[in-house]
């Protein structure tokens, strides 16, 4: 009996006809919700369930920071309304699933239900690194991933005196920014010589850390944590470095990465290296069972100077709207992300990246880097030998998607870059013109003649963008 | 700092305290000169006559003076109406000018001293604990807390705040000769400024200015490092103190009409009304230019304002609504309803509004050419619901007083005439749009929390498509407050400005459609 009837939460009772067609996805993250999302927009009909353990609704993992510090509820994180998912007829389970049964297709969870499915689709993101330190597993030592670790933190952080974040990246950087929100003391321990270095160029890396500094963090630079100290009662009272200093503290943030959440399906016929491995279309080795987002990896990276494995946000949501397009379509396309970006905020300054700027020059290339006097703000630009735009890094000052995304394609050169800059920029109005500073560092540095553009009375006073 | 901000506090409510207090303070006797001085001459021989068992009393209360007062002249308006005498009952109010003159006792002998100790001190405990706020700390957004703050997220101080602030709005709007104290305290300011003694009203435009000039100095703490915010807060803080404030009482010192430059019909609903026009029509030049002026602002000032920079240069620039609500408001901005219920709510309640008000208004011009003809009747009945109904229950009682429960825009996004027509100016034929950058949403929701009008902004930046919406103010705060700096206010040209199926840039893959 059991093979031939499902029961979902809604307690709807399904044929056995549907469940050959049914669509499920594990995971309610972007990726997940994405590609749902989009099958529907293609077939109204198609049974489509998406399983997930953390939460019942989609929320916004990006968000977590600000329930912490009190800038939103919960509620606010979730992208849709609680009553868009019935309305679009995607149904939600929240459960954990604890195995696959691959050659039977079918889904076992936690609590002993099964699941049938058509088409599987793994979308189960990733899970915090941790390197095996001693007392890495005390209370009161932990990552920030899921909404659970937030619950977590939350109870974790009430009235301690200090707290230790272990790892300079952007979780980490958040974590510190919300234990500073609290007014609580941070030491913010990061094994690099600069912050997040392996990703910014020295000057960028500076950039940031004299800005922690500023928010009163004690941010120690190319300082490795040893232990971490057990008060006896197995909670954390402190952390030990590598130079056998000792810091007090009641919490600690481990953020030195994450992994593809893979671990329900090690030793099974599906095959894994550090994440689920898949072509350029997301199939894994198993025919009907796809991978997206956080928890998936390349076989072949999607192109050059991109990573076999994407753990951010927004190309969670393209593998999403692709592999949709894919199961909805006969001729199925190649993942092919466009140019690159980013974006983060560190404390105040917020960070934008268009296509790729590595935090050491290669051979060949050239980059002009400019820094307002405020130290805040900061742009830089990378071309290749024939002077053609490769990315930017842009500190403090907005930058226009379309404008860049137009102008790595086509490798417009520097100069045509900086004259133009104007256009870029998507600082609000009223804002100071930065473009004009960069101008004329850029003519005194390069020796050149660009001329600020001019605007009319006119466009300035219908405050026309052209 | 800590210490400063502390007395601050301390301060404003001790004034808080006393403001409400001042009220009850003193005793209350009448005399017969003071009601032959404040009646009309039609009326002056009977209520001299009806009030008589008043004179010489000292009353202790003014409950007990202002109940007296009521059973006398109500008695004596009922016999009249029981006979049917209606042409002889007296509709005009002297509860207020009658309470305010018997008023004896600390008030009327030291004004200036109560209108520092309440207004003042408040005004004073407001600044010390505002001016430092946010100092030693780096630009930029300053929303910690806030949804653990019992003021801003419904908590019991929003509570008690939202539930004073009605009850402040429902006595000034029906029972103001509860508050006569209050304005003999303004009278001194009112002398000064025109020549002539306060009315309620006066009272409510020095209180409600200095709301808009403190919380604006607040806003430039809070939002330091913005230029846009800071401008558009200059700007309602100079619209209110100078259009809304002083060049009114200015020109009713030189026997002008009470005008606003600034109001525009229909969120001023009274300017085509029979005594304003009057009023205009007998000022000479000046009326005149009143006339003209209001006029040109509603048929070609708004279309052609709003088609160049959006609803913004009014409503979040202009506007004493606006004003108020971008000022004293700005705490409560997240406070406001995202659901697609309340938009709904929203269109239905705010075109009705308009459509109420261009009836009522179009009832009344038609009636003061036909010179009260049938339509007398009507046009007042009409002018009393609007009145009663939108001009003081909605723009008032619920319009500031729900700022602690459902955000600070709740007149200008449900209620608002104005709105609703520069919103279908906006909506249909503007340059100004909110711009959404390409792929850089993260959904993280900021944008949509921060939104006052209610607007689910991050349903558009999360599939790429630029904010066109009729309700937009244009504050700016969305922008503020992305992370990701996906937002941005602009004019520009139309074609791209409305994109319904929008394209994320990012993906090579497909060329996907929203
Ligand atoms: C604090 C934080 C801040 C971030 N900020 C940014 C940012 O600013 N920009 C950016 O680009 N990226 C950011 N990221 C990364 C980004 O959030 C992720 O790349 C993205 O959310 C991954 O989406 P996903 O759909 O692949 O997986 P997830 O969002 O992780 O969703 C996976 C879901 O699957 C569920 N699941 C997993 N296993 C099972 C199981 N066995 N049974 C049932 N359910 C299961 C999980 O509960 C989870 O809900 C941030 C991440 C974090 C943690
Ligand atoms: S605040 Fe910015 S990143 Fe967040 S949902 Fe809104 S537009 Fe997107």
């Amino acid at each position: 009996m059991l093979f031939l009837i499902e029961k979902i939460e809604s307690g709807r009772i399904f044929p056995m006809n549907e469940i050959s067609k049914n669509i499920v996805i594990i995971g309610n993250g972007i990726s997940g919700v994405t590609c749902a999302r989009n099958i529907r927009k293609r077939d109204q009909k198609v049974p489509i369930t998406i399983i997930s353990g953390e939460t019942a609704h989609f929320f916004s993992r990006t968000a977590l920071m600000y329930i912490y510090m009190g800038h939103m509820k919960y509620e606010h994180t979730k992208p849709y309304a609680d009553d868009f998912w019935k309305k679009n007829g995607l149904r939600l389970h929240q459960a954990w699933v604890s195995s696959v049964d691959f050659a039977n297709k079918r889904l076992v969870f936690q609590n002993g239900e099964e699941m049938g499915y058509g088409q599987l689709i793994l979308a189960t993101g990733s899970i915090p690194n941790k390197f095996g330190w001693p007392g890495e597993n005390l209370e009161g030592v932990q990552g920030l991933y899921s909404y659970p670790d937030l619950l977590s933190m939350e109870k974790h952080t009430q009235s301690i005196s200090r707290a230790v974040v272990v790892g300079g990246g952007l979780i980490g950087i958040e974590m510190v920014e919300m234990l500073c929100s609290r007014n609580i003391p941070v030491t913010f321990i990061v094994r690099e010589k600069g912050f997040w270095d392996n990703v910014l160029p020295d000057e960028e890396a500076n950039l940031v850390s004299r800005h922690i500094r500023e928010h009163h963090v004690d941010l120690r630079m190319e300082t490795e944590l040893a232990a971490i100290l057990d008060d006896g009662k197995g909670r954390v009272k402190g952390v030990q470095l590598a130079n056998g200093e000792i810091i007090d503290c009641g919490f600690v943030g481990l953020t030195v990465g994450v992994s593809p959440n893979i671990s329900v399906f090690k030793g099974t016929e599906l095959e894994t290296s550090r994440g689920i491995l898949v072509d350029e279309t997301f199939q894994t080795n198993i025919p009907d069972v796809y991978a997206i987002g956080d928890c998936a990896e390349f076989k072949i990276p999607p192109g050059p100077d991109r990573k076999n494995i994407e753990q951010v946000w927004y190309t969670g949501r393209m593998h999403g709207e692709t592999l949709a397009f894919n199961l909805m379509n006969k001729n199925q396309v190649s993942y092919q992300p466009g140019i690159w970006f980013n974006s983060a905020k560190f404390f105040d300054i917020e960070y934008q990246t268009y296509g790729h700027v590595p935090p050491k020059l290669r051979e060949g290339d050239w980059t002009f880097y400019w820094e307002d006097s405020s130290g805040k703000i900061a742009l830089r630009l990378l071309f290749n030998q024939q002077d053609q735009l490769l990315g930017i890094n842009a500190f403090g000052w907005r930058m226009r998607h379309a404008f860049f995304d137009r102008a790595i394609t086509e490798g417009w050169e520097a100069d045509k870059v900086v004259s133009r800059l104007h256009q870029a920029s998507f600082n609000p109005e009223f804002y100071k013109d930065l473009h004009k500073l960069l101008i004329v560092a850029y003519n005194k540095e390069k020796g050149k003649s660009i001329r600020v553009p001019k605007r009319s009375f006119i466009q300035k006073l219908i405050g026309s963008r052209a | 700092m800590k210490f400063l901000q502390n007395t601050g506090l301390t301060l404003f409510v001790i004034g808080l305290v006393i403001f409400t207090v001042i009220p009850l303070l003193g005793t209350w006797k009448l005399e017969s000169s003071m009601v032959a001085e404040n009646t009309k001459e039609m009326h002056r021989e009977v209520m001299v006559e009806i009030l008589d068992p008043m004179y010489d009393k000292t009353y202790h209360s003014h409950f007990a003076f202002i109940s007296d007062f009521y059973s006398h002249f109500n008695a004596y308006n009922d016999s009249l109406k029981a006979e049917e005498k209606w042409d002889q009952v007296i509709w005009d109010d002297y509860a207020f000018p009658l309470t305010k003159r018997a008023s004896v006792g600390p008030v009327p002998s030291s004004p200036l001293l109560f209108l520092f100790l309440s207004i003042g001190l408040a005004v004073l405990g407001g600044l010390l604990y505002i001016l430092p706020l946010y100092r030693n700390e780096t630009a930029g957004i300053k929303n910690d807390g806030i949804y653990f703050s019992s003021m801003k997220a419904r908590g019991w101080l929003g509570i008690v705040t939202g539930t004073y602030l009605i009850g402040f709005y429902i006595i000034l709007y029906w029972y103001p000769e509860y508050l006569t104290n209050l304005v003999i305290m303004v009278d001194p300011l009112s002398q000064f400024l025109s020549g002539g003694p306060a009315s309620q009203w006066f009272l409510y435009g020095l209180v409600y200015t200095l709301a808009i000039l403190v919380m604006g100095i607040r806003m430039f703490r809070k939002y330091r490092g913005n230029s846009y915010q800071t401008i558009r807060t200059v700007s309602v803080m100079f619209f209110q103190l100078s259009f809304a404030f002083l060049i009114p009482e200015i020109l009713v010192l030189f026997n002008m009409p009470w005008h606003d430059f600034k109001n525009i019909w229909p969120l001023d609903y009274s300017f085509f009304y029979e005594y304003r026009l009057e009023g205009m029509l007998n000022s000479g030049a000046l009326g005149m230019f009143m006339l003209v002026w209001g006029i040109l602002l509603i048929i070609i000032g708004v279309p052609i304002f709003t088609y160049f920079y959006g609803k913004r240069w009014y409503c979040s620039w202009v506007c004493g609504c606006g004003g108020l609500a971008e000022t004293l408001g700005d705490p409560y901005r997240q406070l406001s309803d995202k659901s697609l219920k309340s938009w709904k709510i929203e269109r239905y309640l705010v075109h009705g509004v308009l459509v109420f008000a261009v009836v009522m208004t179009g009832v009344t011009l038609a009636n003061y050419f036909m010179e009260f003809g049938l339509l007398g009747e009507a046009t007042n009945q009409l002018h009393s619901i609007y009145g009663f109904a939108i001009g003081s229950a909605f723009a008032g009682v619920i319009g500031t007083g729900f700022y602690p429960f459902m955000g600070n825009r709740v007149w200008c996004r449900f209620g608002c005439p104005l709105a609703a027509y520069l919103g279908i100016v906006q909506r249909f034929k503007s340059r100004f749009r909110i711009t959404t950058n390409g792929g850089q949403c993260i959904s993280c929701g900021n944008c949509s929390t921060y939104c006052e009008m209610g607007i689910d902004v991050r349903w558009y930046a999360q599939r790429g498509q630029n904010i066109v919406r009729s309700s937009c103010v244009g504050c700016g705060v969305c922008s503020a407050v992305c992370p990701r700096g996906v937002l941005k206010l602009e004019n520009g040209e139309e074609s791209g400005r409305i994109n319904d199926m929008p394209i994320i840039i990012g993906n090579n893959s497909i060329n996907l459609k929203s």
